[in-house]
């Protein structure tokens, strides 16, 4: 089944297409990287695709429903979550609560429940905070759970934000540049994350400038380069492309693009 | 102080005490004891005024610091609110035949209703651009219970029948600073539910993150609005009680001065403090009172004592405090 597809998706910053009629179809349980030099459009089709942005043309559908002007909140009632390249974390609440934020959209207490603390809430607080300990677990980051999260390492909060999002119970998740930053240990452990989230029969739309990752777990490689479709296939074909190669080589990337070639 | 100081028998008792601090009834309880304890030190029906009048305005502050301190979002016309909640069980009672304890409820309706309202519009706006507006909104409210005379009395504002409650009348310093006190560990305790549940961890969640907590299912717009109401609601019950104790009331309860002050004693407190809200109230009530043995220099005392409190504890006094003696903020 195609989980995510997009139907010629753009939206333009003034005279600037950010993301230019791009069209893709994500399957079912498998992991689909974008790739594609820095200012491609990478992030920019993630916030479209997750409701902060508003599309200028195209559509984006979500196991075959037009989902294009739904408001992010929506688009996560529908199991779309997503993770940030630039860290959005909740600083002022612990690590067990950003992850039980992650929790809201199976919460449904009222506001007068809330406030009067019904058995409801009570049962309802303690599902949310067994969720976020098994996807605190889940990252290794259990033994922070109590720790203020404005206190933690730019690594732990790299996880942090993986850990929030699997708490939601994604059937569609969004990692932007998850191992930005992180050293090779911790790459590795968001690697087999990935994959395990995978097996779990989770699709995986993964953004990813670390080739070596991208290689490793990805089913399906989606090349961008400002903002337009450059190529599409597996990890073999794409690396292989001239197009792809020159575009990284022609921009910024070219130890990604040695690292992609090689 | 390091554990590693303490003799082996001591430590057990630091745990012990740590994990009682972080006990969900532990402030509701403490709160109790010092409301409580509170009357052994108040030596004339003065006293009791000045602490009746910090638990009414202490009151207001709770729901004020769920919007400011919790959700993050600003309302320098907050004392609006407690001008509807006042003039309800004013005008109630005079003009519609109500019983007081009536026009109260209506009041908190009539505010939540308000606050629903013009909440909608309003909380789509982000930081100076929503303190204008809420503060655009106070005067409004300000301007109409000055205006509509024959309603209000004007500025000179109107006599408030006392509260009778099954032929007992609610009267003098005593009575109302039970009830007040009573009210007010309630407005707590409900306070303190609402940040330990779902709603109150997406309301620290936007306070952080509102893309974020959008992302993740939050509906960030109807959150902002749920804790706009319910702070209108604490402060039009504050509002209430503040004229029924007084017996008469103008319109300066709404004023621009009266909101400030509110955010002030919220801010001064420390925000995010259920706790502070009591601690800012009660030294913005009390001090002005204390300093007037000062004449001329009372204001610029005050003045200078609020820079430096804030100055030496940044984040508000309660939390700056318990963070110094290495508690949980509560
Ligand atoms: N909100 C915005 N307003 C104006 N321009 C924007 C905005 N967001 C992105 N852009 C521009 O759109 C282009 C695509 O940016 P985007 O962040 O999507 O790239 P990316 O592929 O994620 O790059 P990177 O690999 O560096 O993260 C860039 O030129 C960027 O400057
Ligand atoms: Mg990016």
């Amino acid at each position: 089944m195609i989980v995510l597809s997009t139907d010629r998706l753009s939206i333009s910053f003034g005279a600037l297409r950010a993301v230019d009629r791009v069209s893709l179809e994500v399957e079912e349980g498998l992991v689909f990287s974008i790739i594609g030099p820095n200012g491609a459009g990478k992030t920019t089709l993630f916030n479209v695709i997750s409701g902060l942005y508003v599309a200028d043309e195209g559509r984006v559908l979500i196991a075959g429903e037009d989902v294009t002007a739904l408001p992010p909140d929506k688009l996560a009632r529908r199991g779309l979550s997503r993770t940030f390249q630039n860290l959005q974390i909740f600083f002022r609440m612990t690590a067990l609560e950003n992850v039980m934020v992650g929790c809201h959209r199976h919460e449904a207490t009222g506001l007068i429940a809330d406030l009067l603390h019904l058995p409801a809430v009570l049962q309802q607080n303690r599902r949310s905070r067994e969720r976020a300990m098994a996807a605190l677990a889940r990252v290794g980051l259990a033994s922070m759970a109590d720790q203020p999260a404005g206190g933690m390492s730019y690594g732990a909060l790299k996880r942090l934000e993986i850990a929030r999002a699997l708490a939601s119970e994604p059937r569609l998740l969004l990692l932007d540049e998850p191992a930005a930053g992180c050293n090779a240990v911790e790459t590795e452990e968001i690697k087999a994350i990935i994959r395990a989230l995978a097996a779990d029969g989770v699709t995986v739309v993964l953004v990813e400038h670390d080739m070596r990752l991208v290689m490793n777990v990805s089913d399906c490689i989606h090349v961008l380069a400002d903002g337009h479709t450059l190529a599409e296939g597996a990890a073999a074909e794409v690396r292989n492309n001239p197009a792809v190669i020159e575009a990284y080589l022609g921009v910024h990337g070219t130890r990604e693009a040695a690292l992609a070639v090689g | 102080m390091q554990d590693e100081t303490l003799t082996p028998a001591a430590r057990p008792i630091r745990s012990r005490l740590a994990s009682l601090r972080r006990h969900p009834l532990a402030l509701p309880a403490a709160l109790t004891v010092l409301v409580a304890v509170t009357p052994l030190f108040l030596a004339s029906s003065y006293h009791y005024r000045i602490a009746a009048l910090v638990l009414i305005f202490a009151l207001a502050c709770l729901g004020l610091n769920l919007l400011m301190g919790y959700a993050g979002q600003i309302s320098l016309g907050h004392a609006g609110f407690m001008g509807i909640g006042a003039y309800a069980v004013a005008i109630g009672p005079a003009h519609l035949g109500l019983p007081s304890w009536l026009s109260l409820l209506a009041g908190a309706a009539l505010s939540a209703l308000v606050a629903f309202i013009v909440g909608r519009p309003i909380l789509r706006l982000k930081r100076h651009y929503l303190a204008v507006a809420t503060l655009g909104f106070g005067l409004l409210i300000a301007i109409v219970l000055t205006n509509e005379a024959e309603f209000t009395g004007g500025p000179d504002g109107m006599a408030v029948e006392r509260m009778q409650l099954f032929g007992w009348t609610a009267k003098g310093t005593v009575t109302w600073y039970w009830i007040s006190a009573i009210t007010f560990l309630l407005g707590a305790k409900l306070a303190l539910n609402l940040i330990d549940s779902p709603t109150g961890r997406a309301l620290r969640a936007i306070h952080d993150g509102e893309v974020a907590a959008s992302v993740l299912g939050v509906d960030v717009a109807r959150k902002k609005l749920a804790a706009f109401v319910l702070a209108a609601v604490y402060a039009s019950v504050a509002g209430s009680y503040l004229a029924l104790f007084n017996g008469h009331i103008t319109p300066d309860v709404a004023g621009f001065l009266r909101s400030i002050e509110l955010v002030a004693m919220v801010v001064l407190g420390g925000m995010g403090s259920i706790l502070g809200s009591l601690v800012g109230t009660a030294v913005l009530v009390v001090l002005p009172q204390t300093l007037t043995v000062l004449h001329d220099y009372e204001h610029m005392v005050l003045g200078l004592i609020i820079i430096c409190i804030m100055i030496f504890l940044r984040e508000g006094i309660v939390p700056t405090l318990a963070a110094a003696l290495g508690a949980r903020r509560s």
